[in-house]
């Protein structure tokens, strides 16, 4: 009898790859993104102040992401290079967060099939509308899927605990204040074994009341201030 | 998403720490990258063109002024009455353009973009040397469009935050970069507005004087060179004003500057040779 020592079934080999990806991310923090009254707020747990997870895009248009930092940030800047180029070429209206999106799940669902080993992470890009009516947030997967999300998304370490409880709690047109006081209780909530202040938080918004270029990183004593208060 | 093209996506997601977006636009969209290929040596008459006239800088006491007049010229005729010549860099730095006006709006858009994009990607602005160099690197890009008589000659003035202070930055035609410390003109009227300025500025000036000084200077320029279009109160038509400073760009709007323009226009009318004999 000869067996074939090496053959894995494609569904066993899909499989074995969407657990790795899955356990990398699980090992992570966690990040939310909720739709508020004032725009999008971005919120995640990071040690640090310099390597960040949450980032601008384009005018209107942010990006946030969990998993291994040296996968994302190659994602990130792949981005800010495709929005800047269609924006220089066509117009700043052109670049919409819907295609940055489709252009990431091409990336990330041809490194998943292709490549030694998927990518580890898990990225949300949100796009800025007038009103929260026409806000957009697209939550893209190791393996290229790509789901159009309302009102919030959480994604990480503890993305089940964290959607169940801002299932729960999250209302619309909440203020940014309320949102971040939910997205800290949230995180808080999911692993009571960490206690998590205003320092190790990063918090950005896409700001509907800015002119232009919407993104705006908010300083830890604001962060602090509203969480105090 | 098949506009992006394959090409766009390639290059994009190719790893590459070169965080300059002109030359990822040559890598990924060559034809978008603002220059027209040279004719080979041959110095073929340029088309006639429209053409921004005089532009000036000045500092002042809490940063930099800068300021442009609003006529377009083609040869004899005016191209354009309501031209803008002065254009935010980005938060912290002002561009002005003079000579051909199409090539420089494009060269200030293509850098616009590149400052915005070294500021995503690296995540810190780059310092005001770094953004007058990476001026001088575009404009001796243009140089084989500037021998067929397409001479971009911008003026690049902005606030240092890491040393507090208004700077101001000069080119030549092949991309010669010098730094004043007090004022600079050019285009057309440059000459004239560079007279003006002589006798008015002096360090420290405080920022109403400093916008006098700038409309003066263009009012004085438009009454000596044909190419520059002196303010027209009749019309609401006034020069582009902005300052640059530790809080940022800020252009004028007309409601402040009516005044200082019915000021200077009074005050010229009356001196040298504006009164008839």
């Amino acid at each position: 009898m000869s067996p074939m020592p090496y053959y894995v079934s494609p569904e066993q080999l899909m499989k074995d790859r969407a657990d790795f990806a899955r356990k990398g991310i699980a090992r992570g923090r966690s990040i939310i993104g909720i739709e508020c009254a004032e725009g999008i707020m971005l919120v995640a747990e990071n040690l640090s102040s310099t390597l960040h997870k949450i980032s601008e895009l384009y005018d209107r248009v942010a990006f946030c992401a969990v998993g291994k930092y040296n996968e994302f940030e190659n994602l990130r800047i792949a981005g800010v290079r495709l929005a800047d180029m269609r924006g220089f070429v066509y117009g700043r209206e052109d670049v919409t967060a819907k295609s940055i999106a489709n252009a990431y799940a091409q990336a990330l669902g041809t490194i998943f099939t292709q490549e030694m080993k998927p990518y580890e992470v898990e990225l949300l890009v949100a796009q800025l509308g007038e009103s929260q009516a026409n806000d957009e947030l697209y939550h893209i997967l190791y393996d290229g899927s790509v789901t159009d999300e309302q009102g919030f998304v959480a994604m990480g370490g503890h993305a089940d605990q964290l959607t169940a409880l801002l299932t729960e709690n999250y209302r619309e047109g909440v203020t940014f204040d309320d949102a971040l006081r939910l997205g800290m209780e949230a995180l808080t909530a999911a692993d009571p074994s960490r206690t998590i202040t205003a320092d190790n938080l990063e918090v950005a918004v896409l700001d509907r009341k800015k002119a232009r270029r919407a993104f705006r990183r908010v300083p830890d004593a604001d962060v602090a201030r509203v969480l105090g208060g | 998403m098949s506009d992006w093209g394959a090409d766009w996506t390639r290059a994009a997601f190719a790893p590459n720490s070169n965080p300059s977006f002109a030359d990822l636009l040559k890598d990924a969209q060559p034809h978008a990258v603002p220059t027209v290929q040279g004719t080979g040596g041959q110095t073929s008459q340029a088309p006639q063109l429209p053409q921004a006239t005089t532009i000036l800088a000045l500092t002042y006491a809490d940063g930099v002024v800068m300021a442009g007049d609003r006529r377009a010229t083609e040869g004899y005729q005016i191209a354009d009455r309501y031209i803008v010549k002065v254009f935010p860099a980005d938060n912290y730095s002002a561009v002005a353009i003079a000579g051909a006006a199409g090539p420089a709006i494009d060269m200030v858009r293509l850098f616009q973009t590149e400052l915005e994009h070294y500021e995503k990607v690296e995540g810190e602005t780059l310092s005001l040397e770094g953004k007058a160099n990476k001026l001088a690197q575009m404009i001796k890009q243009n140089f084989p469009m500037a021998m067929q008589g397409l001479v971009v000659v911008p003026l690049f003035a902005g606030f240092d935050v890491r040393k507090a202070t208004g700077r101001i930055f000069r080119y030549d035609a092949v991309g010669g970069r010098y730094e004043d410390s007090s004022y600079h003109a050019t285009g057309s009227g440059g000459k004239d507005a560079r007279s003006a300025l002589r006798t008015s500025w002096y360090k420290g000036l405080p920022r109403d004087r400093a916008i006098t000084a700038a409309v003066e200077a263009l009012t004085v320029a438009s009454e000596e060179d044909v190419a520059t279009g002196g303010p027209d109160l009749a019309r609401g038509i006034f020069p582009v004003v902005a300052t640059v400073t530790g809080d940022g760009y800020e252009e004028l709007g007309d409601d402040a500057l009516r005044p200082v323009v019915a000021e200077v226009i009074e005050k010229v009318a009356h001196t040298g040779e504006g009164t008839p004999v």
